[in-house]
């Protein structure tokens, strides 16, 4: 009743082409927003340190991934990798670059990531499909290896951990978890919008035009080379700021090994859940595997209590992982797209409802 | 019909093309006349769709030259032909299934747009104005294939004749001035094909632009062609306009089989 269409009428190209051209859709995402900006207000530290900066981080990340698989069609395993390099690489232009500002190290991070990115994107030229997607695993492989291997990258600490410096803008210290959470949002959202922006636009176009007949795509005049490589590298960019953020506004300290396999994985969970080729999708995806293991903590305890069946945590992670399992094949036989497909499906319900069509 | 058939544009002059010992098209010339509607016609396997794969550069003959307005073509790569204006549309569609009707057909104007995708993520400057300076073209092309009702759905959704609508229309969107059509017509039913007909004679005859088509209804190839090629077994077995087609020896043959 109340998400309907009618009586608004479009009368430019201009109005049409609106990121959100339904007016109730607008109000539902200031409302969001207000409610993104006014969580500092109500929530706990536990909240912001555990639950919403990775939330967003991890969706940032997912982002990255979703862009250069959703959108443009190149499978890659190598997400926690190119994260890895945004997190090495932003600790080492703190370090070593005199009065760097820490957004511009940031935004550094993201390119080199991108260089490298570009680079392990090379064989997309010529292979295709589980093909790549064993190739960019050599890129997971490699790159945590090299982490460990040289140990300037790491400024000589054992093992590789790193232990990202203060994040100080302006002055200010972000060192509290609400601060930091904000920044995060900031740079988050920014970046979402220029993915939005992105997709929607002629380089999305081309992207998807690859990813759907690659044929078709070079005999419109789309040079496939150029394309592919561009994916690959705005998809690391996304990766690897992800990254830094990861080192610098969430865990404080990383290792190599923290960003393995199954990180990319995870990542890769995310867009499956929440909707390949869908930007709402990696914010979907990243809040339902995050959240899940949270709620499955506190729900199944008291589930087993019920019933009166012995429990222990173990059982508990043993229950995740057969979630996860079954998640993901249901939602590959039933809902390729995704949440953010279910989500549209509800919108286009919603508005013809009451009426069946 | 008073229209007015220009100079040669398109000039291919013996041209043979091999994959391995299989001989696609041997030694075949023939040449295409500025706004005019060549078919190029023949039995299954003639070699018809891998003339247009020469014309367009996906594949490259062995031997023999091609010239375009009066230029020998060296080596070409298939997004050379956008660049050269030549469009075309596939015998099974090659539509971009996850993307809708309007994004489809914008994809036939990547090629004149200029900006970077700097200014597409910052959704600034260049990038807006070429947005809408191209959303109008394209929807100049969407009135006149009638698809007005269909511009926000899927392709995927699409039955089979309007995607074969969507997909000319994409190749259309890039204003070629030599349109490729790889049966245009195949697995419609009779009104979808007086439809489609009535496209290509207003494509050819508003916008003036030359079309090669490949189809297999003789009805259709007959009325609206102004000179048909012939192909039998990647050899040119006849060439001219529609009522000497008909009447060549060899065409019959081919067609009917040597017991008529």
């Amino acid at each position: 009743m109340l998400y309907r269409e009618a009586g608004q009428f479009k009368t430019t190209y201009a109005a049409d082409q609106q990121l959100f051209p339904i007016r109730q859709d607008r109000i539902g995402l200031m409302l969001l927003a207000v409610a993104f900006f006014g969580v500092p207000l109500f929530a706990s530290e536990y909240w912001f340190s555990a639950i919403l900066i990775p939330f967003l981080i991890f969706a940032l990340a997912a982002l990255g991934l979703n862009i250069l698989t959703g959108y443009a069609g190149q499978l890659s395993l190598g997400t926690a990798a190119f994260m890895a390099v945004g997190a090495y690489a932003a600790y080492n232009f703190q370090l070593r670059v005199e009065g760097i500002p820490i957004l511009v190290s940031f935004i550094c991070a993201g390119l080199t990531a991108a260089g490298v990115g570009i680079l392990f994107g090379l064989p997309s030229l010529r292979i295709k499909g589980f093909y790549l997607a064993v190739a960019t695993l050599a890129a997971q492989f490699f790159i945590v290896w090299c982490l460990t291997k040289f140990p300037w990258l790491s400024n000589h600490s054992s093992s590789g951990v790193i232990s990202a410096q203060d994040v100080v803008i302006l002055g200010f210290n972000f060192d509290t978890p609400v601060s930091k959470y904000l920044l995060v949002l900031a740079i988050v959202s920014v970046m979402a919008l220029a993915a939005k922006n992105l997709v929607r636009s002629s380089t999305g176009r081309a992207w998807m035009a690859v990813r759907d007949m690659d044929v078709a795509a070079s005999v419109i005049g789309i040079k496939l080379m150029p394309t592919k490589l561009l994916a690959f590298a705005v998809s690391s960019f996304y990766c690897g700021v992800a990254g830094a953020l990861y080192a610098f506004c969430y865990l404080g300290s990383v290792e190599p090994d923290g960003f393995s396999l199954d990180m990319s994985f995870k990542i890769l969970f995310m867009i499956i859940i929440g909707g390949v080729g869908s930007i709402l999708g990696c914010f979907l995806g990243a809040a339902f595997i995050l959240l899940l293991p949270i709620f499955l903590d506190y729900s199944l305890p008291a589930v087993a209590e019920l019933f009166g069946l012995p429990f222990s945590n173990a059982t508990v992670s043993h229950i995740q992982i057969l979630m996860f399992g079954a998640l993901i094949m249901f939602f590959l036989i039933v809902e390729p797209h995704g949440l953010a497909r279910l989500w549209q499906i509800a919108k286009e319900k919603l508005r013809l409802w009451p009426f069946p069509h | 019909m008073s229209k007015k058939i220009g100079d040669v544009i398109l000039d291919l002059q013996n041209i043979s093309l091999r994959f391995g010992g299989v001989k696609a098209l041997t030694d075949i010339s023939f040449n295409v006349c500025e706004h005019e509607i060549r078919a190029i016609i023949g039995p299954n396997g003639a070699g018809k769709s891998s003339m247009l794969n020469v014309i367009n550069g996906v594949y490259h003959p062995q031997e023999g030259k091609i010239f375009w307005h009066g230029k020998e073509r060296k080596k070409m790569e298939p997004h050379m032909a956008a660049q050269q204006n030549i469009a075309r549309t596939f015998q099974n569609i090659a539509l971009f299934k996850g993307m809708s009707v309007l994004d489809n057909i914008m994809t036939g104007r990547m090629t004149k747009m200029k900006a970077n995708f700097i200014e597409h993520a910052l959704w600034f400057g260049r990038a807006r104005k070429e947005e809408l300076e191209h959303r109008r073209k394209v929807e100049e092309v969407i009135d006149f294939l009638e698809i007005q009702h269909i511009r926000k759905t899927p392709v995927g959704r699409l039955p089979y004749g309007l995607q074969k609508r969507v997909e000319l229309g994409r190749a259309l969107a890039a204003e070629p001035s030599m349109l490729l059509l790889d049966e245009p017509m195949a697995g419609m039913n009779v009104e979808e094909k007086q439809d489609m007909c009535r496209f290509i004679l207003d494509v050819n005859d508003q916008f003036g632009t030359t079309i090669v088509l490949i189809e297999h209804d003789m009805g259709v190839v007959m009325d609206i062609s102004d000179r048909v090629v012939v192909l039998d077994y990647g050899k040119k077995i006849g060439d001219g306009v529609p009522d000497e087609v008909k009447n060549n020896e060899e065409v019959i043959r081919a067609y009917l089989g040597a017991g008529h």
